[in-house]
């Protein structure tokens, strides 16, 4: 922080002296040494910069709190360099321990400038301006005006009744000729302190209010329902005081899940234009009501928020086993991997018979071939929607009790016998079609989510269901770290655009009659328009003679 | 109709690059003229002293004659070519928010359009307070370039607003940033000039036309005050951009990595100001951290927009 003017930062070092002992420091000297250390400006000054720095890493690699995928695919790309990395947490850069300290210290520091500085300028604001310096003419803006007419006191007076009006503090001198001594800008070191103690709240809120906060998500299924307990959350991430008796006791249905498509801008066709996830919530005692997401539009339910965060398809798969039994049926997620929503997703049927089935499945919503062959997605709806399936069979890998992601499957114990390098081309479904798997592994079916009755115009709409990834909040910091902030934005605009300068307006009785008024003025901190208003006042004051001259 | 009004943006787009050429020439032939020249005039602003009253009559004269200001006849038309370039660029600026309905700094190509409309703008505005107009070559330079990277490398068509930017957070926060951008960069021309006269000041071979400009000392409190409004207004972007991700992403602060060079280059800036306070930091390091501070607003432009992963990558590419 800008310091006043009067404020001594640290003495000038003193030069030094070889072959003088110093005396030794106790305990307590040492402790005052380093705490003097520890708040003078040039330590802040280094702390905010390495602060800076420190910043850096965490912009480079991965980071678990904001991509934790990120970091697994770090992990598997650079396995030597990963493990070395993690010991320095740089994939926890902003709650390692070196930032951390670096920004623990900085606020120590900043606590140990403000207390005293605060109580410095209470002390101020209680003293007068003091007294008016013997010479002006070697302060800033000195302007002098010869009146061989005027009386001193008079002129005084009325620059006494001029500087007070424009907001001075002021109190007259009779010393060696007549003056009045002014000041003004208190606010400025007010505004400073301000903003330094609202940047501590700021800390302090987030520290405090983020550890009462949760975030969960859900991967919501259009017609599913969501009840607001741990165990429905996809994943969930509490604050350190988080009790899941937070969690307030509520019921979410997706009802529909919508989405508008460019179809008129040939530069931005099948651009999406607007997401709307209409869902009804039910809360004990309030009953059903309805409400609707979107992307900037977050509802409120019971002191959380609900947000929209993804979205995509989710076919209806079943799988009947080698014995005619359903060894799988449900409604998959798929992931979208690209701007037309191809998209990924995995299905396994550990209970299967004679073996255990895994797909990898890709799904297209509007089906179109690359010229290389390979399918892809060219319009986001589903015009004309196609899914293919790799599969496999052998060991899923899930009976050993290793916790596995949904959206990933591991094939290194099993044989891939449809897709890719096998015998047999990969399964292709259309909606409510089904196809035998080979080596009598079964069937699969993909299911069509269209009502039996649904009328043929409307092509294949809705045939497939859409999955939306909301996001459940609540953080009671918010509201105090935006109070904080927006004090510190006031004190940060006091402290640097309102000048603090202290001016003086001095009569001196010239040789032969009449006075001299003479104008000069004291920065205290930045202040490029002290010069321009020495001589306004000087030129204000002056009218105001010629004025009371006239009457 | 849009792509009709698109088409006359990009056609007042590359009339402004035009326009501005033809200044950034003039403004350099400028300066090489004052480097031959060596007519040693001090820019000083007289200390205000009235003088000569009668009575209580008072009229009011310095008695300092001021010098009268040099006329750089080139430096005057380049900056009336920079008005009338800049005049063109604000319509290219207009036409494409009209053609698509949403404000134009939506993406790269028209963060760089805005932007740099903004930056020639706080140019021309910030010579009624102060004689800047030695800056001319790194405006006009800035402007070319930015505008010329953009249309070249990052031209979209007009495109529907998509879903993430839809909301009036998107006006406050990029528009405020750009602005307090256009701060930066003139405070950061401001302190290598600073710099240079400091090397000349100290007695080491410099240009000529050092001479013709305002000295260290004045240079740095001038880099210092435009520097501090675009502080202002970066706080005030840091504020805004936690407000919307609130409302986007349901949390304020996520450490996504443009968020992470917003704070850093808050950080640098802070620790600029605290530079001004520091003995041993003022004048040529604290330039030099104004100097580091706006290479880090560059870097956040372009590299982390164009190569990191993070939230803020829908910039339309």
């Amino acid at each position: 922080m800008s310091r006043p003017s009067d404020h001594i930062d640290s003495p000038t070092p003193a030069p030094k002296s070889s072959g003088i002992t110093q005396p030794t420091l106790g305990f307590a000297g040492y402790i005052r040494f380093f705490w003097r250390q520890l708040t003078s400006m040039r330590t802040a000054l280094f702390l905010l910069l390495m602060l800076a720095i420190a910043a850096v890493p965490g912009s480079l690699v991965p980071q678990r709190s904001a991509d934790p995928n990120g970091v697994v695919k770090y992990f598997k790309d650079n396995p030597e360099l990963a493990p070395i990395l993690d010991n320095i947490q740089a994939f926890d850069v902003y709650s390692s321990v070196w930032f951390s300290s670096i920004y623990l210290l900085l606020f120590l520091s900043l606590i140990g400038c403000v207390i005293p500085r605060t109580l410095h300028h209470l002390k101020a604001l209680r003293t007068p301006p003091p007294k008016t310096p013997a010479r002006l003419e070697r302060l800033a803006g000195f302007t002098t005006v010869d009146s061989p007419e005027a009386d001193a006191a008079a002129a005084i007076e009325s620059a006494r009744t001029l500087l007070r009006k424009s907001g001075y503090r002021v109190r007259m001198f009779d010393g060696p000729g007549l003056s009045v001594s002014a000041e003004r800008g208190y606010l400025r070191e007010t505004g400073n302190l301000v903003f330094h103690t609202a940047l501590i709240g700021v800390l302090i809120a987030v520290g405090i209010g983020g550890s009462f906060a949760y975030t969960g998500q859900r991967v919501m299924v259009e017609g599913q329902p969501f009840v607001n307990t741990l165990s429905d959350y996809s994943t969930f991430k509490p604050g350190r005081f988080f009790d899941e008796s937070m969690l307030t006791p509520f019921r979410m249905v997706l009802d529909d899940f919508s989405v508008t498509y460019e179809r008129e801008n040939f530069n931005a066709y099948g651009f999406p234009i607007d997401y709307t996830a209409d869902v009804s919530i039910d809360a004990p005692g309030k009953g059903v009501s309805q409400g609707s997401i979107k992307v900037n539009q977050p509802l409120p339910v019971l002191g959380s928020d609900v947000f929209l965060l993804g979205n995509g398809y989710a076919p209806r798969i079943t799988v009947t086993d080698g014995e005619g039994n359903v060894a799988f049926t449900d409604i998959v997620p798929f992931l979208p991997q690209d701007a037309n929503l191809t998209s990924m997703g995995f299905i396994k049927a550990p209970d299967a018979k004679p073996a255990q089935i895994g797909m990898i499945g890709f799904f297209y919503p509007t089906a179109a071939q690359l010229p290389t062959g390979a399918m892809t997605s060219s319009f986001p709806d589903l015009r004309d929607p196609l899914l293919t399936l790799n599969v496999y069979t052998g060991d899923l890998g899930l009976d050993d009790g290793v916790p596995r992601s949904v959206y990933s499957l591991d094939t290194e114990d099993m044989t891939q016998v449809a897709g890719g390098d096998s015998a047999t081309e990969a399964v292709r479904l259309r909606p409510g079609e089904t196809a035998n798997l080979p080596d009598g592994l079964g069937t699969v079916t993909f299911e069509d989510a269209r009502p039996a009755n649904s009328s043929a115009e409307a092509g294949y709409a809705d045939s497939v269901l859409r999955f939306a990834t909301l996001d459940i909040t609540y953080d009671p910091s918010r509201g105090w770290v935006l109070g904080f902030a927006l004090l510190a934005v006031g004190g940060l605009l006091t402290s640097l655009f309102v000048p603090r300068r202290r001016v003086w307006v001095k009569a001196v009785d010239r040789e032969g009659g009449g006075i001299r008024l003479e104008y000069a003025g004291l920065a205290r901190g930045e202040d490029p328009s002290l010069d321009a208003a020495i001589g306004d006042l000087a030129k204000r004051h002056a009218q105001q003679l010629e004025m009371k001259e006239s009457q | 109709m849009t792509i009709v009004l698109d088409d006359y943006s990009l056609l007042a787009i590359y009339s402004a690059m035009g326009i501005y050429t033809i200044a950034f020439v003039m403004f350099a032939i400028e300066l090489a003229k004052r480097s031959a020249r060596v007519p040693a005039i001090a820019v000083q602003t007289p200390a205000g002293q009235l003088a000569s009253v009668k009575g209580v009559t008072a009229t009011l004269e310095s008695v300092d004659e001021i010098p009268p200001a040099p006329r750089y006849k080139f430096e005057r038309i380049a900056f009336a070519l920079v008005v009338l370039g800049w005049i063109i660029h604000v319509a290219a600026v207009v036409l494409r928010g009209v053609a698509q309905g949403f404000v134009p700094w939506a993406n790269m190509f028209e963060f760089s359009l805005t932007s740099s409309a903004i930056v020639v703008g706080v140019f021309i505005v910030l010579q009624r307070w102060q004689d800047l107009k030695f800056l001319g070559v790194y405006v006009t330079g800035f402007a070319l370039i930015t505008l010329g990277v953009g249309t070249v490398n990052f031209y979209v068509p007009v495109k529907p607003l998509p879903p993430a930017l839809d909301s009036y957070w998107l006006i406050i926060h990029v528009f405020v940033a750009s602005l307090g951008t256009a701060f930066f960069a003139i405070g950061a021309g401001l302190s290598v000039v600073q710099l240079l006269q400091a090397r000349r000041e100290a007695g080491k071979k410099s240009l000529g036309l050092l001479k013709t400009l305002p000295d260290a000392v004045k240079l740095e409190n001038l880099a210092y005050l435009v520097t501090v409004v675009g502080f202002v207004f970066w706080t005030f972007t840091l504020i805004a951009g936690s407000i919307w991700a609130e409302r986007s992403w349901g949390r304020y602060w996520g450490w996504d990595t443009k968020e992470v060079w917003t704070f850093i280059i808050w950080v640098v800036y802070a620790g600029y100001l605290h530079a001004r306070a520091t003995r041993g930091w003022r004048g040529a390091r604290s330039a030099w951290l104004a100097i580091i501070g706006f290479s880090a607003v560059m870097f956040n432009y372009t590299v982390v927009n164009l190569l990191f992963k993070g939230l803020h990558s829908y910039s339309g590419l």
